[in-house]
């Protein structure tokens, strides 16, 4: 029996990742604490003088909206710079294309790869979260699959602009003017009807706010989720479809001429 | 054309309004080291990449193992092994895990690839770099660590887009030795080069293309018959000589050939020419006598001019 075709791709991730997971594990496990010591229970403190968002302690709210943004930026790490070191850098998609794996493995490959290291960003971070109290164990493991359909909704289209961009600063411009205010705007920090009046609707549009709104549900955070869950599940997965068919069309365009 | 491994009629290959390869025809015989010679952008890496099936073909007729390389691609890489002009290899990782990875593509089962790297690694002598990253690895190292990389499946054609580019002398014989040793296992070369002494070297039958066609065909020999002469002359004159005297070698030899500070002498007996070249008073600065090679083909059929 044959090992299906983009599963050797994810092999091959995960053999690179096991020569080179010393390099981020520190700041995999010290980005949850930190951030959740300086917001969560720093500025939580003061803004549980006030009563915070759903009612409930400033940290419990935040921490889900954290671990959805968490699996964004894993998602758009993972789906940037490593496929354009595919494509233009160490030409891996080049050697991986002369054996008998095609377009759609590499993407496919890629994308499931992406996925596990999702899993294993949000699983570090449910389990900070479960340290400091802010989720108990069953709400925690119940956060792990609305942050992968997150991380997901990300991971696809990212991996298609990837493909068809040209110069590697399109990628900080992508970082600056993209993943930095979705995961400041997109109701990780505080609810979204906090926005102008204006900018509420841009909110609905962006799969994080979607992302957060879910995990804060399977958390159990009152008041969540904004929508059906379905409505919420729905618009992800609309991302993932197009995001996958645009990154396996432009990646074809780019590697097979 | 039913035993030829590889079989082009009417090849065509255009990137928008650039036609690469311009209509070519050949046949690459089991067994055989076939050479693409031309200049830079003459066609040949884009011959390669669509005899590789990873480019799709324009126009004409092309079968690899006697398939269509638009339909069957996975299945004719499975039986190909590819030497691309840069080393694509992961400098982050190790030689050997460079060549599981590469392995694992092509689904080899585990205890399989072992084997293989013990015995590739002994081919390409890098068996004490085996847990080296490759990074450091000086170029002759990579380059034959991506050539092990391309044995990995033991392939039945093995595609080496200019193998010896930027290698030192060492390097070099060293790499061709192993490509010799290849063929004497069977295995089918196809080499794109522009370097002629490797042609000469290594190429059982070999075609010179330029502008994305082929201009001869033949065996090293063969060509340097039909395109050159047996010897060559090369006269030196001292650069303040205003006027080469090419009237009084007239009718000396086959071909007069005329360069900055230069005359060269296509003749089939040079020593004899060279000593008519003396009786009517031409004085060079320094003569040298040689044999004819295929570089002498190739810049006759390709022009002396700079290809950019």
């Amino acid at each position: 029996m044959s090992t299906p075709t983009a599963l050797r791709v994810v092999e091959a991730h995960a053999r690179v990742y096991r020569q080179t997971w010393r390099g981020s594990i520190i700041s995999t496990f010290l980005t949850p604490v930190l951030t959740l010591v300086s917001l969560g229970i720093g500025l939580g403190s003061l803004i549980d003088e006030n009563g915070g968002p759903g009612g409930v302690p400033y940290l419990v709210w935040l921490g889900p909206g954290l671990l959805a943004a968490a699996a964004m930026q894993t998602a758009a790490g993972d789906s940037s710079y490593p496929v354009m070191a595919g494509i233009k850098w160490t030409k891996g998609y080049d050697a991986a294309l002369a054996t008998p794996l095609t377009v759609e493995d590499l993407i496919f490959g890629h994308l499931g790869w992406v996925g596990i290291r999702v899993l294993m960003t949000a699983v570090v971070y449910a389990g900070v979260l479960f340290v400091f109290g802010a989720l108990d164990f069953a709400s925690g493991l119940a956060t792990l699959l609305p942050a992968l359909l997150t991380g997901m909704a990300f991971a696809a289209p990212i991996t298609a602009l990837t493909a068809r961009m040209q110069q590697e600063t399109g990628l900080s411009t992508l970082f600056r003017f993209g993943i930095v205010p979705l995961f400041l705007f997109s109701g990780t920090f505080f609810p979204i009807d906090q926005l102008p009046d204006w900018l509420q609707p841009v909110a609905y549009l962006t799969p994080l706010w979607h992302g957060v709104e879910l995990c804060r549900g399977a958390a159990g955070v009152p008041d969540s989720p904004y929508f059906p869950p379905w409505i919420h599940i729905g618009y992800l997965l609309l991302w993932i479809a197009v995001g996958t068919f645009l990154a396996v069309r432009q990646l074809r365009r780019r590697m097979v001429k | 054309m039913s035993e030829s491994l590889v079989a082009a009629a009417g090849l065509i290959k255009r990137f928008g309004d650039f036609t690469a390869v311009d209509g070519i025809d050949f046949a690459i015989e089991k067994g055989q080291a076939f050479g693409f010679l031309g200049p830079n952008g003459a066609g040949k890496t884009s011959t390669m990449r669509m005899i590789g099936a990873v480019s799709p073909i324009t126009d004409g007729k092309l079968t690899v193992f006697g398939l269509d390389p638009l339909e069957h691609g996975p299945a004719i890489r499975a039986r190909l092994g590819v030497v691309p002009q840069d080393d694509n290899l992961d400098f982050e990782l190790t030689v050997e895990e460079n060549l599981v990875i590469y392995g694992r593509y092509y689904d080899l089962p585990r205890a399989q690839i072992k084997e293989r790297i013990e015995e590739l690694l002994g081919f390409a002598q890098l068996t004490e770099r085996r847990a080296s990253k490759v990074e450091p690895l000086s170029g002759g190292m990579k380059r034959r660590l991506t050539i092990a990389r391309g044995l990995i499946n033991q392939p039945e054609m093995l595609i080496l887009d200019e193998p010896t580019t930027g290698l030192d002398p060492q390097a070099r014989h060293l790499l061709w030795d192993r490509l010799y040793r290849l063929k004497q296992q069977g295995v089918t070369l196809i080499i794109t080069t522009h370097y002629m002494d490797e042609a000469e070297q290594l190429c059982d039958r070999l075609v010179i293309m330029d502008k994305g066609k082929i201009v001869a065909e033949g065996s090293p020999r063969e060509l340097i018959e039909s395109h050159s002469t047996k010897e060559v002359i090369e006269l030196r004159f001292p650069p303040e000589v205003e006027q080469l005297p090419l009237d009084r070698l007239e009718g000396l030899a086959k071909r007069v050939e005329e360069l900055p500070d230069r005359v060269l002498l296509y003749c089939d007996d040079a020593d004899h020419t060279l000593l008519q070249v003396h009786e009517r008073g031409v004085l060079p600065e320094s003569s040298l006598v040689r044999r004819s090679t295929l570089e002498d083909v190739f810049l006759r059929l390709t022009g002396r001019s700079l290809v950019d």
